[in-house]
């Protein structure tokens, strides 16, 4: 275990509370002065310049202990897409989204925007909004806009952020880098999936550990061969999320996004972080019995967030008819050096 | 929830691993000679092949290449490379549908133990052959009282001068009838109920010994793969003992993670599912159709990655024992949802009697699936060993 996993590990089970939901900004402070807030990006962007396997390792932990922070919109996103651009990044915590239909035009002192974004994660807690708009990148300052505050399952903020006639400066528009944005699905994608599996992971440990407190019949009911046969088979689809999404990190982090191989293995990833995600959420509950239901249990804080990240940023379904089309276009011959990312 | 809980998770996976570059050229060299021999007709794609393609030509030819026995040591005849190395050549024959039954034992797990436990003597004495091709190997581990339950064997070696008579009998043994010898699991001190681990050894039996004798068990479909291999007081010398007497259990548990990980686990039915492609490609697909086949590759490419990073933990000395057991579990459930998908995904049926295709396919990787959750431990075994990783026994 690295020592930057140990130190994500010992932040984000400090900051572990199963009775606040929204930002938290004491931890966004330690992520912060830790450089784990802006890991990846460049020292120029404010950042760590680490890599992203150790993202991976950070995420991974940060999904596992329910971090209320967003890391992945910060940092792998918003840091990104507007250092890409050339536009300075701003300062605090950031959030970014591809947007569908937002009205901008374009001046010379910048742009006057309008339209609206849904479900913008963490955005009434932003310090800027980033958003990719055809072939522009805008910042947008959380003070012009209105938001409208929204959740997801895990009450996770996603909020509607509207915007009226909203002025960009000049400083805060620029023209979008070629390919961003066919890397900006997969880059939500990859960091979602690295906090799909440390989840899955909170899930496990949290079924096997009341598994060998909980007593029925005289023994602990992981002394039953049906609890420890649905375990195992939760165990595997946890070794299953990890594996997939270390893999793409590595993929990732070897090839660069706009490799098709990176392409190939993130929504692979996706997909498959997703699968495991229903059957460790149903098997976890079924073995916490009643009180896994509760919410003064910690298991939901898990659960919940198994249950609203695998249909974010593209669900298994979405990946899986990516990954068909791709198969149909290699044929039969083709699927192997497909599997393989060795054509 | 507190870190703890979570330390006390064990890790089910290696860390993941990236191939090394040397293999790039390996890999192109083995699909160059696959399509070769496929060009030339020397035998059609098929299911199960590491059970049922027993071509002793075909071993010869990887053997001719350097493709068996890769990582068994020069001085022995082998070619002294790493486990990664040998895991690109397998998968790409796997995937090729390529019939390696022969060599596929030996090749897999009787050089690495004859490497771990064997002496000076039974490495020199079979281990050129295994990479040359020519010696084959089956597996004498089950009997007929003894199948999940293997410490219960009851087939017994006694002592006498100059080595031990075995009897007893073997039973689901692939290949035997054209197999050189196994590694038997015999009783060689009597039960110990507080140790029931305890007194098991290996004895390495050559198959045509006076007193073996080997009758076919036909499969379901009547095909021959299977034998009994009955001992009737068969001598087998003091050099023929595998590591040391008494050991034999934690021999046998030490081959698991070879045994339990490889791509064979996941690919068996992989020829299945690249007709199926090709098949569908000429039909309409609608989206729920294309994500059912997607689901099966995103769960085929993760599968991959799981073994490989078993390959990357044995390269480097570890026995990943729990994390193969994840993989053999996951990986052949996987093999029936391929054939559960092209039923769904396509309407044409099974067909034994064509000569190739996706029809003989079909039929092939069905009449084959009960072996799949069975062999090398029941996924239902699988489990226990996972459950008593996650410390729940």
């Amino acid at each position: 275990m690295s020592e930057l996993q140990d130190l994500a590990e010992s932040v984000f089970s400090d900051a572990w509370d199963n009775t606040a939901t929204g930002f938290d900004s004491e931890l966004w402070k330690t992520c912060e002065q830790t450089g784990i807030a802006r890991l990846t990006l460049p020292e120029a962007a404010g950042g760590s310049e680490g890599s992203l396997t150790d993202a991976a390792a950070v995420l991974t932990a940060a999904g596992t202990y329910a971090a209320r922070v967003p890391l992945v919109e910060t940092d792998l996103l918003a840091g990104w897409l507007l250092h890409a651009a050339g536009i300075e990044v701003p300062s605090g915590p950031l959030t970014a989204v591809v947007a569908a239909d937002l009205r901008v035009q374009r001046a010379a002192s910048g742009a006057t925007v309008s339209g609206t974004l849904p479900k913008v994660p963490w955005a009434r807690s932003a310090a800027g909004i980033v958003v990719l708009v055809g072939e522009q990148v805008l910042l947008l300052d959380p003070a012009s806009v209105a938001i409208t505050e929204g959740a997801n399952l895990a009450e996770e903020p996603r909020d509607d952020v509207v915007l009226n006639d909203v002025t960009v400066a000049a400083g805060s528009i620029a023209d979008a880098p070629a390919q961003v944005a066919v890397e900006f699905p997969l880059r939500a994608a990859l960091g979602r999936s690295l906090l799909l599996a440390g989840a899955a992971r909170a899930a496990l440990a949290m079924a096997v550990k009341y598994a060998g407190e909980r007593v029925q019949f005289g023994r602990p009911i992981g002394k039953l061969q049906a609890i420890q046969q649905q375990l195992a088979l939760a165990g595997a689809e946890v070794a299953a999320a990890a594996a997939a999404s270390e893999a793409a990190a590595r993929a990732a982090e070897a090839d660069g996004f706009d490799s098709p191989a990176t392409g190939f293995a993130i929504a692979a990833a996706k997909a498959r972080c997703s699968e495991a995600a229903a059957v460790v959420a149903r098997i976890t509950h079924q073995v916490h019995g009643a009180i896994g239901f509760t919410r003064e249990h910690d298991l939901r804080m898990a659960t919940t967030r198994l249950w609203a990240w695998r249909d974010e940023d593209g669900s298994d379904s979405f990946w899986n008819d990516r990954i068909g089309a791709r198969v149909l276009e290699a044929g039969a011959g083709g699927l192997w050096p497909l599997v393989t990312g060795t054509p | 929830m507190t870190v703890t809980t979570m330390t006390r998770l064990p890790s089910l996976v290696p860390p993941p691993v990236d191939l090394p570059e040397r293999v790039a050229a390996l890999r192109a060299d083995v699909r160059a000679f696959l399509a070769e021999e496929r060009a030339a007709g020397a035998w059609h794609p098929r299911a199960d092949v590491w059970l049922t393609g027993w071509d002793e030509r075909f071993s010869k030819e990887l053997a001719r290449r350097g493709w068996l026995g890769m990582t068994i040591p020069t001085e022995y005849g082998g070619h002294g490379r790493g486990a990664l190395d040998r895991y690109v050549v397998t998968e790409e024959l796997l995937a090729a549908g390529a019939p390696v039954a022969a060599h596929w034992v030996a090749d897999r797990q009787i050089g690495p133990s004859l490497m771990r436990f064997g002496t000076e003597e039974q490495r020199q004495k079979f281990l050129p052959g295994i990479a040359a091709g020519e010696v084959y190997f089956g597996i004498g581990m089950s009997e007929p009282d003894s199948g999940s339950d293997l410490a219960s064997v009851r087939s017994k070696a006694d002592k006498v001068d100059g080595g031990w008579e075995l009897t007893g009998r073997k039973v689901w043994t692939s290949g035997a009838h054209h197999a050189h010898a196994f590694f038997a699991l015999v009783r060689t001190a009597p039960k110990d109920d507080t140790n029931r681990h305890a007194g098991l050894s290996q004895l390495i039996v050559e198959l045509n010994s006076p007193g073996v004798e080997i009758r076919p068990i036909p499969l379901l479909t009547g095909a021959h793969h299977f034998n009994e291999v009955v001992f009737d007081k068969v001598f087998i010398p003091d050099s023929m003992v595998l590591g040391e007497v008494g050991q034999g259990w934690h021999q046998v548990t030490s081959e698991l993670a070879f045994e339990r990980s490889g791509p064979e686990r996941f690919l068996s039915t992989y020829p299945l599912l690249a007709a199926l492609v090709g098949e569908i490609g000429r039909t309409e697909l609608d989206a729920g159709r294309r994500r059912d086949l997607g689901g099966l590759v995103s769960r085929l490419w993760t599968l991959r990655r799981m073994s490989l990073a078993i390959a990357g933990a044995l390269e480097s000395g570890a026995a990943p024992e729990l994390a193969a057991a994840v993989v053999k579990d996951l990986g052949t459930r996987f093999e029936n949802e391929v054939i559960d998908a092209a039923r769904l995904l396509l309407s044409i049926p099974p067909d034994p009697g064509a000569d190739h295709g996706y029809a003989r396919l079909l039929a092939d990787a069905v009449l084959q699936s009960p072996g799949f959750t069975l062999r090398g431990g029941t996924n239902e075994i699988l489990r226990g060993i996972v459950a008593r990783g996650l410390g729940l026994r």
